[in-house]
């Protein structure tokens, strides 16, 4: 089956009851297969349910990218009790994708945390939903109540020997709880600040220093179609490393900015961008300047990426990553200098404050960015702001070397450095002139407009 | 400037009993204090350091952490205009300056009368419907100049009953009921059921 444009139809996994009224009641889930999953991982054996998801080749959709079955098989054998924790605490800017789930389609986040609780053998699970997000904790609150009654969680889940409970956890505002290790320090009652590793997985030790699994939302809502329709269906969806579907959030300087449901690993950036089944090209006929292929802690890309699929491995091998699927585009009015100094304000003031190259740096980057914007910017700006990049991130390479705990400080680096080399006019009209002289080590930052970037090249 | 109150105490020893730490009922714990007071205060946090088993200084500890726990009053309606990336592209800072001269305040200060607090905030995921805000955690999308106006308005003459109090997050709180499983103690080393019973099947299956 193919659409008008010649491309196949693919299941709408995540997305199927988001225009139902009752998509998010017990009623409209169940009236529309909800909990078929769950009844089929009962009938299987846990290992079963674990092999499918590996066979899936579900990639993380928090940011990171890691393959979910790898992650479950690193909890240590025979190490009781085991809990799972649910990532709900979606603020990368530009990502929009994890709310839409918890608050038009709950039970499917719900059913996917009781299959990923039965196949690594949890008995209970900590759901964390964002803070700010008030209608997703009601309506998850109220979708928990109904499913208990229903005797879908709770002791003897559809009369078998799983039992599980789901209890729903808020945050309180603070962006770095999205690092997983944060996220449990948070849950356990302390400041949300990233654990020293190793141990570099909570599978290993985790809430209490027990195995805990840590799934983000969109991740684990896969699972019930996975489950239902095998992990090789899924794998028969998208390409290379990227499988399956996925949603991407599309803001900015487009004509229909939304969140779509699209084939991983296949559809391209141009496709996302311009089609008019997707954001339907730049608004007002401008012209793209850059883009943000995956939140604001992804290196831009610009009008000769466009080409690249949404693929994992061809993207990170560009110099950049899909991170959490937020795509932010700028059109030719945007402000680069302007536009780098928000992220990294960002950063700044999201820093946990433990490491100090994160604390001190970001900061600093914060403070000499706005100096500039306000008409004070002096010919060694563009030079220093480099030079603590590279004192945050050693050589500013892409994937970025860490002088810190987590990933939080790179993050703020590797945007402005890929907007000072592109766009070094602009930072140096707000200079007085300037020069770059500090080596930047990583080739995504050779500005090279003409060349097009080799699609599916090995990393 | 208050305990929680008996109603709330119950609701709180509830919270606690759903984990296997008392302590991890904290966060949720400061958020029922601020439901009740509008506001995080002292006598709260002393409370609550005496249900989850902390001092009183480690509870301040991990609030002060986290954005939404106000320390000190706000107003009514906490107005939060997101400015980030994907709002800055769409107007956001506009939006945030015409609320400024609306209320007659800047970001980061409540109005004399204690009714609005505005804030420029962070990303608060809308990011496909900039320029947003939020009032209260409740969420206006694609914001246009003349309906932030008329919603203003509308909060000061308490027309707007789908915003509640500071404070209030969710109406709709979990209840555990009868047929729950039951918390488990990072001490209670034992291999659930399913998973032993299962273990057994595919470790016979694999040696026929």
């Amino acid at each position: 089956m193919s659409d008008a444009d010649g491309r196949r139809e693919i299941p709408r996994i995540l997305s199927s009851r988001w225009d139902r009224k009752d998509g998010y009641t017990l009623d409209g889930y169940r009236a529309t297969g909800g909990y078929q999953g769950l009844r089929a991982a009962l009938r299987m054996t846990p290992a079963k349910v674990a092999e499918e998801v590996t066979t899936a080749t579900l990639l993380g959709r928090g940011g990171a990218g890691f393959p979910a079955g790898v992650k479950w098989g690193f909890c240590p054998p025979g190490v009781f009790p085991r809990y799972v924790v649910v990532n709900g605490d979606e603020s990368e800017p530009g990502t929009y994708k994890d709310r839409i789930i918890m608050e038009s389609d709950p039970h499917l986040l719900i059913e996917g945390t009781l299959i990923a609780c039965y196949a690594i053998g949890a008995s209970q699970a900590f759901l964390y939903v964002r803070g700010e997000m008030a209608l997703a904790q009601e309506r998850i609150a109220q979708a928990l109540n109904d499913a208990y009654d229903a005797g879908f969680i709770g002791r003897n889940i559809l009369d078998s020997d799983f039992s599980v409970d789901v209890i729903l956890h808020w945050g309180a505002g603070a962006y770095i709880v999205g690092e997983e290790t944060a996220l449990i320090e948070s849950l356990e009652g302390n400041r949300g600040m990233p654990r020293l590793k190793p141990p570099y997985f909570p599978a290993a030790k985790g809430l209490y220093m027990q195995p805990t699994v840590v799934n983000n939302v969109e991740t684990l809502a896969n699972l019930p179609w996975i489950v239902s329709n095998s992990g090789q269906a899924f794998a028969d969806l998208g390409a290379e490393r990227s499988r399956g579907t996925r949603l991407f959030a599309v803001s900015g300087h487009v004509e229909n900015p939304g969140v779509f449901e699209v084939e991983f690993g296949t559809t391209t950036f141009r496709e996302l961008l311009y089609s008019d089944a997707y954001a339907g090209g730049i608004r007002h006929g401008y012209d793209l300047k850059a883009f943000i292929p995956g939140g604001a802690s992804a290196p831009w890309f610009f009008q000769e990426h466009l080409d690249l699929p949404l693929e994992t491995n061809v993207v990170g091998a560009a110099g950049s990553m899909l991170g959490s699927g937020a795509i932010v585009v700028m059109d030719e009015t945007t402000d680069a200098v302007k536009a780098a100094w928000r992220i990294v304000r960002f950063f700044a003031r999201e820093s946990c404050g433990k490491c100090t190259p994160c604390r001190e740096g970001t900061s600093w980057l914060e403070k000499i960015l706005r100096r500039m914007l306000d008409g004070a910017g002096r010919p060694e700006d563009l030079d220093k702001l480099l030079d603590i990049c590279d004192n945050i991130s050693p050589a500013i390479t892409w994937p970025p070397r860490q002088t810190t705990i987590c990933p939080l400080g790179p993050s703020a680096v590797s945007p402005i450095a890929s907007a000072i080399v592109r766009f070094q006019d602009e930072f140096r009209a707000y200079c007085g002139g300037g020069e770059v002289t500090v080596a930047i080590g990583g080739k995504a930052y050779v500005p090279a407009p003409t060349a097009t970037p080799t699609v599916g090249a090995p990393t | 400037m208050a305990r929680l109150s008996p109603e709330n105490v119950a609701i709180a020893t509830d919270t606690i009993a759903r984990y296997p730490r008392r302590r991890s009922a904290l966060i949720p714990l400061c958020h029922l204090a601020q439901e009740q007071d509008g506001y995080l205060t002292e006598d709260a946090m002393e409370h609550i350091a005496e249900l989850v088993g902390m001092t009183p200084a480690e509870v301040l500890g991990t609030a002060s952490f986290y954005e939404m726990f106000k320390l000190d009053p706000v107003g009514d309606y906490v107005v939060n205009v997101c400015t980030n990336i994907s709002c800055l592209l769409m107007g956001g800072e506009e939006l945030l300056h015409d609320l400024e001269r609306k209320l007659g305040i800047k970001a980061g200060s409540t109005t004399p009368d204690g009714r609005f607090t505005l804030e420029d905030v962070e990303c608060i995921a809308a990011c496909t419907e900039a320029p947003c805000l939020q009032v209260n955690y409740r969420y206006f999308h694609r914001v246009t100049h003349g309906e932030v106006s008329q919603l203003i308005d509308d909060l000061r003459a308490g027309n707007r009953d789908d915003v509640p109090r500071h404070g209030v997050l969710s109406r709709v709180r979990q209840v555990l009921p009868e047929n729950r499983a039951g918390s488990v103690a990072p001490e209670v080393g034992v291999e659930p059921v399913w998973l032993s019973r299962n273990r057994t099947e595919d470790e016979e299956g694999a040696a026929r």
